[in-house]
């Protein structure tokens, strides 16, 4: 990977590096844990491979003194846990990078090379304590001393962690992490680094949340109280969170037999009254796309977290791409409307998808909420949510005994009765169907019942907000991108630092906000970053909006855009 | 209750004259007249085929939705309501081939809800391919040379899986019927009733006289609650057997396994989510991992 010495993204960034199951969570959860307590800025982020035990995984941890929340290239600190590690990450080790681990586990990846070494004796420290399972421990304590972090602050955070564990558990721990602490003078010393990052007051009161738990969060405030799915990476993790929070919460938390089974157990579930989501990945979605056209032909609610992963088929279970933009977009035959979000930050996350529940209440369509493995995975500290800015809007309707389920109107909404509540009969149809919800082939009242139904989408198209401009104000170049590259392709330009340039991120992307051709053609270059080989986007703007967006930046090797060959990509083309 | 609150009056049926869907029709107005369910306390729910098409022959609420899809949203109407009646209602087609899997893992989940098959051993809507049922031998436009996969036994699945009532039914007998139907539907959880229905256009092999010569009584000193044994019975191919198979009255049901209803039996429809518990989840973020 090609990179330019002077780009350099803010704060520290620390790489763990390690088999699965090897210790890489606990040392990343210790510290990440700790440095929040602490009031610094931190951004995780994880690639791992599709298996329980072994290969290769890593976790970047970025430790700033402002916020951050984006993928870097650069490692300052590599901590590699095993053979294996070194090699996995080649491509991405410089002369500055530091690299602190033991030589008799790491082997010929170390000796002899030109790494700028330095050997922390973690297992030798954890032996002396007593079990060499504490040396993951002492890892983080090294870690802890070199971010500058108070031993103090340190120790207390280890006894917290641990506390459920019998007292010389706890207090072996503590002298881990303090061992390792102390480690932290040499190693800066021997490495000729000095780390000067403050922690952040404004910190203290924020939340670190995953992208899967923000949109956890947000369905629970968009009044979601039924989720029916089939677990699939990366979109599993909304799932374990609902069941995890779900049920005292009066949530019906229930795994399907398959993702057929999982959508149409959900618009049944709209239909008796509740507000149910689904949560899957491409695939699984795949199964779910006759259902999607049912709730196009019933004319109903259902919210959908679509979890993108590298695709066709089975692809690469556990990395991350843009691509099923286009499958979200046109997935059911026949014509039919629906809303597409596809977030970039946590806070979008947790505003969007509560808005997806109300908006599929509304109007009576699927409405997705599209992430990525990148965007579920990922977490780092920001403002908390704040509930009062959410309403949980309900559209259902008490029926008159002559209710009829699909009255004709101007907007093409029909009030939507459920069973059970008032005199009327609600009858819904997967055949075309009359105004009562009974089978017709009366061909007129077919095209009536089309554009009835298509209808909807022009009332939708008035609560879509419009994409995000940032900077504010003019702009010679513009970036056009969406969902989860949102923080990566932002902090890429200010990196530029170019005050020409400007960034128009899409996290509400259909229907198409209809200022978008005024955007684009306000610029005397736009490019668009998308995690895709075609350009879905781009695409989709050429079809709405008329507007043929020429430079393109796209990446589908199943890792997430990096801050720096974002950077490097806009240097060249806006040269 | 009489049972004309359920008509429709004078509406264009679909079926052929002779079919035995209109027997299972009066049949299950008149079970349910007696029950004294009303039509908008009950959901109706089918898929797709002649059969998935009763919902539109009587007045009722209903759910006529995809083909082979008609148990996942049943289940989940009754989960949301528990209060509501839940009939999922389709043909052997629509409930054995295309939603088999769903037929197996609703009997695993048990809701409380009654699952109608109409079973006349052929396809009728798509015009005489062979279906689940379908017996060896049976010669169709596609299984030209007839038909040579096992025939699919839904009452030995069933009973397999515990499923908590099973039952087998004949058309030609109306009154046997709706004494089974009225079982089925009063019992708590998951219950199964394969109607025997001729199908007098596709079907020239299992024909009305067919189902009489071929089918019997289980006696009434048989035993219900005795799994192996209603397994054996259900086995039987010389002759079918009709009546209740098998009855586990001891199960717990998916509206109640959701665990959400045991302090508040209220339906989902009227409850408002818990905004200060919320507030309570997000704040506890504020700690990392």
């Amino acid at each position: 990977m090609t990179r330019e010495k002077h780009i350099k993204a803010e704060g520290i960034s620390i790489i763990l590096c390690g088999q699965a199951g090897m210790g890489i969570q606990t040392v990343e959860g210790i510290l990440t844990g700790m440095l929040k307590l602490a009031s610094y800025n931190v951004f995780a982020t994880k690639e791992y491979m599709s298996r329980v035990r072994g290969g290769n995984n890593s976790t970047e941890i970025r430790v700033s003194s402002r916020p951050v929340s984006a993928y870097v290239d650069r490692i300052d600190i590599l901590v590699p846990l095993n053979k294996g590690a070194i090699s996995h990450l080649r491509d991405r080790i410089t002369a500055d990078t530091v690299v602190i681990g033991e030589a008799e586990l790491l082997g010929d990846e170390v000796s002899g090379t030109k790494l700028k070494f330095v050997e922390t004796p973690f297992t030798k420290i954890a032996n002396e304590i007593g079990n060499k399972i504490y040396s993951n421990v002492v890892a983080t304590g090294t870690l802890a001393g070199l971010l500058g972090m108070k031993l103090d602050d340190v120790c207390e955070y280890v006894k917290r962690t641990f506390t459920a564990k019998a007292a010389d558990i706890v207090s072996s721990n503590v002298r881990a992490a303090e061992a390792g602490f102390r480690l932290a003078g040499d190693v800066a010393a021997s490495a000729g680094i000095k780390i000067n990052i403050s922690p952040d007051a404004s910190v203290k009161d924020q939340i670190i949340p995953s992208g899967g738990d923000a949109i956890g969060l947000g369905a629970m405030a968009g009044g979601c109280n039924f989720v029916s799915s089939y677990p699939m990476t990366p979109s599993t993790s909304v799932l374990t969170f609902m069941a995890k929070n779900g049920r005292e919460s009066g949530i019906i938390v229930e795994q399907a037999e398959d993702e057929v089974a999982a959508i149409n157990m959900a618009i049944g579930a709209w239909y008796s009254g509740a507000r149910a989501m689904v949560t899957t990945s491409g695939g699984g979605f795949a199964l779910m796309v006759e259902g999607v056209s049912l709730a196009g032909m019933l004319e109903s609610p259902v919210v959908i977290h679509l979890g993108q992963r590298p695709a066709p088929a089975t692809g690469l279970p556990t990395r991350t791409e843009q691509a099923d933009l286009e499958l979200a977009l046109y997935a059911g035959h026949g014509e039919f409307p629906r809303i597409i979000f596809a977030p970039g930050t946590l806070e979008q996350a947790f505003y969007l998808t509560a808005r997806a529940f109300n908006l599929a209440d509304k109007f009576q369509m699927p409405v997705f909420v599209l992430s990525d493995q990148y965007f579920v995975d990922s977490y780092y500290n920001t403002s908390a949510f704040d509930v009062s800015k959410v309403q949980v809007e309900k559209y259902v309707v008490k029926t008159a005994a002559d209710y009829k389920r699909y009255e004709m109107t101007p907007t093409g909404i029909s009030p939507r009765g459920i069973p059970g509540f008032g005199k009327g009969l609600v009858c819904v149809d997967s055949d075309e169907h009359d105004a009562e919800g009974h089978i017709t082939e009366d061909l007129k009242l077919r095209t009536r019942m089309v554009d009835k139904r298509l209808r909807k989408l022009e009332s939708a198209k008035a609560e879509i907000v419009e994409p995000q401009l940032y900077p504010k104000g003019k702009y010679k170049n513009l970036v056009v991108c969406w969902g989860s590259t949102y923080p990566v392709v932002k902090e890429a330009i200010e990196l530029l630092d170019k005050s020409d340039t400007a960034l128009l991120h899409y996290s509400q992307i259909y229907p198409l906000h209809k200022k978008t051709a005024d955007y684009l053609s306000k610029a005397k270059r736009v490019v668009i970053v998308e995690g895709n080989a075609t350009a879905q986007l781009a695409k989709l703007i050429r079809l709405h909006a008329g507007f043929d967006i020429e430079h393109k930046i796209l990446k589908y090797s199943g890792l997430q855009f990096s801050v720096e060959e974002v950077a490097l990509a806009l240097k060249k083309i806006l040269k | 209750m009489d049972t004309n609150v359920f008509d429709m009056g004078d509406i264009d049926i679909a079926w052929c004259p002779g079919c035995g869907d209109y027997g299972i029709l009066n049949v299950l107005k008149k079970a349910l007249a007696e029950l004294d369910i009303p039509p908008e306390k009950l959901v109706m729910v089918s898929g797709i085929g002649q059969a998935a098409k009763i919902p539109h022959y009587l007045k009722t609420n209903f759910f006529n939705g995809l083909h082979g899809r008609a148990l996942p949203p049943a289940a989940a109407i009754k989960a949301a309501n528990p209060s509501m009646t839940v009939i999922a209602e389709s043909g052997d087609g629509d409930m054995y081939g295309e939603g088999g899997n769903h037929f197996i893992h609703t009997i695993r989940r048990n809701p409380s809800i009654t699952n109608i098959v109409h079973n006349n051993m052929v396809y009728g809507l798509t015009k005489g391919q062979a279906s689940p049922t379908s017996q060896l031998g049976f010669k169709t436009p596609v299984q030209v040379a007839g038909v040579m996969l096992e025939p699919f036994n839904p009452l030995a699945v069933a009973i397999s899986l515990d499923a908590g009532f099973v039952a087998r039914a004949f058309i030609g007998d109306p009154e046997k019927t709706k004494e089974i139907l009225k079982k089925a539907i009063m019992h708590k959880g998951y219950a199964l009733v394969d109607i025997f229905q001729p199908c007098v256009t596709f079907n020239k092999i299992n024909t009305w006289q067919w189902f009489k010569e071929h089918t019997y009584y289980l006696e009434d000193s048989y035993n219900p609650i005795d799994r192996s044994a209603a397994f054996k019975r259900a086995l039987e191919t010389d002759k079918l057997p009709l009546g209740i198979f098998y009855v586990n009255p001891n199960k717990s049901t998916f509206e109640e396994n959701v665990g959400i209803y045991q302090q508040d039996n209220r339906p989902l429809f009227e409850r408002e989510p818990d905004m200060n518990r919320l507030r309570t989840l997000i704040g506890k973020f504020r700690v990392a991992g």
